[in-house]
């Protein structure tokens, strides 16, 4: 791509803390999210869930709720209206209602459409349905016993449309997905070397908690058009997946994304969209199904993880070799998992020089709620383990944290693992900014209990595939559709800046639609810290081609060549003569004039030669704290946080600083406030707020030091690249204290 | 054997909702939250956690905060009832939406209706609150976006800034 108009060097927008486009409805309660709308005719939904975490269904009676007045419609798995009754991106492996046995408890058995939510909530107290109980698996080991009872038929099981992970081929039993690779003579190392550290780890299942639950409105129009209003951060892949299952083409569903009340991967995927758009086929109405907190908890959580590791070194402090191995507990439905597994296991050796590294992750099904992404979905999970042996190799060597990373962190241009992008980060650089931000180079301050450091790499960016439309009206103003899902991230705020930089228009000009699968241009999916550097690249590139037809128009309009040219203030000038883009437009097109349009573009083999390697980008997860423990309670209290957001180019430092300050206290609750506790039935225990603690005020840090690291090296727009997940794993060292690790 | 539905006896509700007043007859188990959003269609007060513990529901009852999710609607009788879509004034935006606006106070939004109308109480009681107290005063309301930190900042804004405007007198 050429840009014949140089803009100046210097950016007016781009860099700068622009206040949020969505501020304004957002404090005044206008802000529409998905359970705000009601939509003529709607009906609301209502599920009847298992109390088993495994058992036969035997029959099901739902005479009574079908007679009472103001019951629309009851769909149980014998008259679910798709083509195909299985679900699932990474394995079809799960029923859009229970049909012949229930895997988990909270699995939807029976759903009722009613006049009014009152009223299916009476509804589901008259369906009568008998069980037949089965040996359960609800823990890990369980699941792995010989002898353990068998969720699925796995060999049978299908492969979702976007799994993205070869050739998926099961063994009969309970692992959904097994990802393995070696690099190196592992077992000859760990054999000889001076220094070998081993550790068992565990970690706990934890629940995303977006404060808004997930909300789903479907509409038929006919057999052959739907509509859904869903908080989903993937739309794209949502109406993919629901157009495969009611055998329709892609372009018949439609998928509308009001603003999300929170996302953390809770969003990411299929959730409740398949059985909402079943009900509503049942009901001949628009439906909504808007879950709970306690129905969201067994939608979809992190995975709880056992691993065992072990790290060799030299006397001298050189890692030599990691071995690892990690069990992920994917619950009773693939969902995410596979992929957790895999970005888990890629992510267990660290940002480390390596002569060997052996590694085994298995997805495995128990019988509890599904598991799927969480914020940093996979790097959360192993990154402080490798990170506290690390740190314990340093002790035993005679080094301190910092100079074990110094010693042995990878450089830049580095592989980071074969066939894969090197190493585009500065992590020495990063650690020692959080050596300053904790002091490191003064004794501990007295009172504080222990600090510590932690870093890792996250393959961010998901698959590379945006795209964006810019429409300059004939008034100068400007309509931006791109699909991004605004989650709070920001995302429409930095697509506006971008716009506003490369038109030269003020941002209050500038209207952003999204999430509208007819109406805004295809975007792969909102998650993995790819917004900014993918969607807003292509956001970008559909505005310097706008900006291009303004200068080829100009250059005809003044006759002068495009070099004579300058973009500024709305205008196309040249010396002190200026056109306005509303002029160019009615010079072009005539009468009242037209609109121009600009296309953006990402995909893998196009690019600036960065999206053709995966990752995008690596995303560097690191940070440091000060913590305090109580020495009576155990207590422990995060007194500092020192967070590092190596971004490429902060297009706005007061909106990267947010998510590093959300995703590192999102990842303080992870340490050490919430684990979901399944009893030996399978139920949830801690199923409200009340019992699972997600961090509150009281919980917060007395200080935040923030760094904004800039060296451009990004692939995305002016160097950016991605944040927003990173500052969630960084927990190492300090504040994650595992069970079974040596005391710090 | 069809049921039937036995009628519910409805008792009438006077209140006053954003400074207008409001008589309206109301099934006696009607929660408050249900009668804002489904009959009023005042849906800035969100439904999260439904036991009082989110405060992403919290309007303001003679000026307390409470959690609509947790109170019946008939607890408003005689009483006003403020909502975040009754804080901005013909001049704009309060003070304390401002100042969220201009502190980054606001991600996702979900909890920020919340959050905006319990300091608004919280600064009635106490115009020049230090951020402990700020802290403590918010303790009831969830955010998972922001870790709080813009939150307590925009508050002490507003604070500064109310103060500043109680000196200056309305414009």
């Amino acid at each position: 791509m050429t840009s014949t108009v140089a803009l100046p060097a210097q950016h007016s927008i781009i860099g700068h803390d622009a206040p949020r486009i969505d501020a304004i409805p957002k404090v005044t309660g206008a802000a529409e999210f998905a359970g705000d709308l009601r939509l003529h005719g709607m009906t609301f939904g209502r599920l009847l869930r298992s109390p088993y975490a495994h058992a036969r269904i035997v029959s099901i009676d739902a005479s009574r709720a079908e007679a009472l007045p103001g019951v629309i419609a009851v769909m149980t798995g014998q008259n679910l209206p798709s083509a195909d009754p299985y679900y699932g991106h990474a394995l079809k492996d799960r029923p859009i209602l229970a049909f012949d046995r229930v895997r988990f408890v909270g699995e939807p058995v029976v759903a009722v459409a009613a006049e009014e939510l009152s009223i299916a909530d009476e509804a589901i107290t008259l369906i009568d349905v008998k069980y037949e109980e089965l040996p359960a698996a609800v823990t890990i080991a369980q699941a792995l016993a010989p002898d353990g009872p068998h969720l699925h038929d796995t060999a049978r099981l299908r492969a979702g449309l976007f799994h993205g992970l070869g050739e998926i081929q099961l063994e009969p039993g309970n692992v959904c997905y097994h990802h393995a690779f070696a690099r190196g003579d592992a077992d000859a190392i760990f054999a000889n070397a001076d220094v070998v550290v081993e550790g068992e780890y565990t970690f706990p299942a934890v629940f995303q908690y977006a404060l808004e639950p997930h909300t789903t409105i479907a509409e038929w129009h006919g057999d052959d058009d739907l509509t859904l209003w869903s908080s989903c951060q993937h739309p794209f892949l949502v109406r993919a997946e629901v157009a495969d299952l009611f055998a329709l083409p892609v372009g018949a569903v439609r998928v509308v994304v009001p603003f999300l009340g929170g996302g953390f991967g809770a969003k990411s995927y299929t959730k409740m969209e398949p059985i909402t758009a079943a009900l509503a086929r049942v009901a001949g109405r628009p439906v909504r199904i808007a879950n709970s907190v306690d129905e969201s908890m067994v939608t979809t959580r992190r995975h709880g993880m056992t691993a065992w590791m072990r790290t060799a070194a030299s006397r001298d402090g050189t890692l030599l070799a990691r071995e690892v191995r990690a069990w992920f507990d994917t619950g009773a439905y693939a969902d995410n998992g596979p992929r957790v597994v895999a970005t888990g296991a890629d992510a267990a050796p660290g940002p480390y020089r390596w002569e060997a590294v052996k590694v085994d992750a298995w997805g495995v099904y128990t019988n509890t709620s599904p598991a799927g992404s969480y914020r940093a979905f996979g790097a959360t999970h192993l990154q402080w383990c490798g990170e506290l042996q690390v740190e314990e190799i340093g002790r035993r060597c005679g080094l301190d944290a910092l100079q074990m990373r110094e010693r042995n962190l990878l450089r830049r241009g580095e592989s980071v693992r074969p066939g894969g992008k090197p190493l585009d980060a500065d992590l020495v650089g990063d650690i020692q900014r959080v050596a300053r931000g904790l002091d490191w180079d003064t004794p501990k301050p007295e009172g504080i209990s222990g600090r510590g450091m932690s870093v890792g790499l996250l393959a961010a960016g998901a698959h590379p595939v945006s795209t964006a439309t810019v429409r300059l009206e004939a008034d100068g103003s400007v309509t931006l559709l791109v699909s991004s899902t605004e989650v709070g991230q920001g995302a429409r705020t930095v697509f506006s800046q971008i716009v506003a930089e490369e038109l030269a228009v003020p941002m209050d000009q500038i209207r952003v639609l999204g999430g509208d699968t007819r109406v805004t241009p295809y975007d792969r999916s909102t998650g993995a810290s790819r917004s900014t550097t993918l969607a807003g690249m292509a956001v970008m590139r559909a505005a310097v081609e706008i900006r291009q037809q303004l200068v080829a128009i100009a250059s005809r309009v003044f006759a002068l060549p495009e070099e004579a040219l300058e973009v500024r203030a709305g205008a196309i000038w040249h010396e002190g003569e200026s056109l306005p883009y509303s002029g160019l437009i009615k010079a072009h097109f005539g009468m009242v004039g037209g609109e121009l349009q600009g296309h953006g573009a990402v995909r893998p083999e196009s690019g600036s030669g960065s999206y053709a390697e995966g990752p995008v980008f690596w995303e560097v997860c690191i940070g440091g704290s000060e913590l305090v423990i109580d020495p009576d309670t155990g207590k422990v209290s995060i007194r500092k946080v020192v967070s590092v957001a190596d971004v490429g180019k902060a297009l706005n430092p007061r909106l990267v600083e947010a998510q590093e300050m959300g995703g590192a206290m999102q990842g303080i609750g992870n340490a050490l406030h919430e684990e979901m506790l399944f009893d030996e039935t399978g139920t949830l225990l801690n199923a409200t707020l009340f019992e699972y603690h997600v961090p509150a005020i009281a919980d917060m840090p007395a200080a935040f030091v923030s760094n904004i690291v800039e060296n451009e090296d990004g692939p995305g727009p002016y160097g950016a690249k991605g944040v927003g997940a990173g500052a969630h794993p960084r927990r190492g060292g300090g504040p994650a204290p595992p069970p079974r690790a040596p005391p710090g | 054997m069809p049921l039937e539905t036995v009628a519910l006896p409805t008792i009438l509700l006077n209140t006053t909702v954003n400074g207008q007043p409001l008589s309206l007859q109301i099934e006696p188990r009607t929660i408050l939250l249900d009668l804002l959003r489904d009959r009023l269609q005042l849906t800035g007060a969100k439904r999260s956690c439904d036991s009082q513990v989110c405060g992403a529901c919290t309007v303001l009852l003679d000026g307390s905060p409470v959690s609509a999710c947790c109170t019946l609607a008939y607890e408003a009788d005689g009483r006003s009832i403020e909502t975040i879509e009754g804080l901005a004034g013909p001049d704009g935006l309060h003070p304390i939406q401002q100042a969220f606006v201009d502190n980054a106070g606001i991600q996702c939004g979900f909890c920020t209706p919340g959050f905006v109308l319990t300091a608004k109480s919280l600064l009635a009681e106490n115009s020049r609150p230090s951020r402990a107290e700020i802290a403590a005063y918010l303790g009831g309301n969830l955010c998972r976006c922001t870790g709080y930190w813009n939150i307590l900042t925009a508050v002490e804004d507003a604070a500064g800034r109310m103060a500043h405007e109680h000196v200056q007198g309305p414009e």
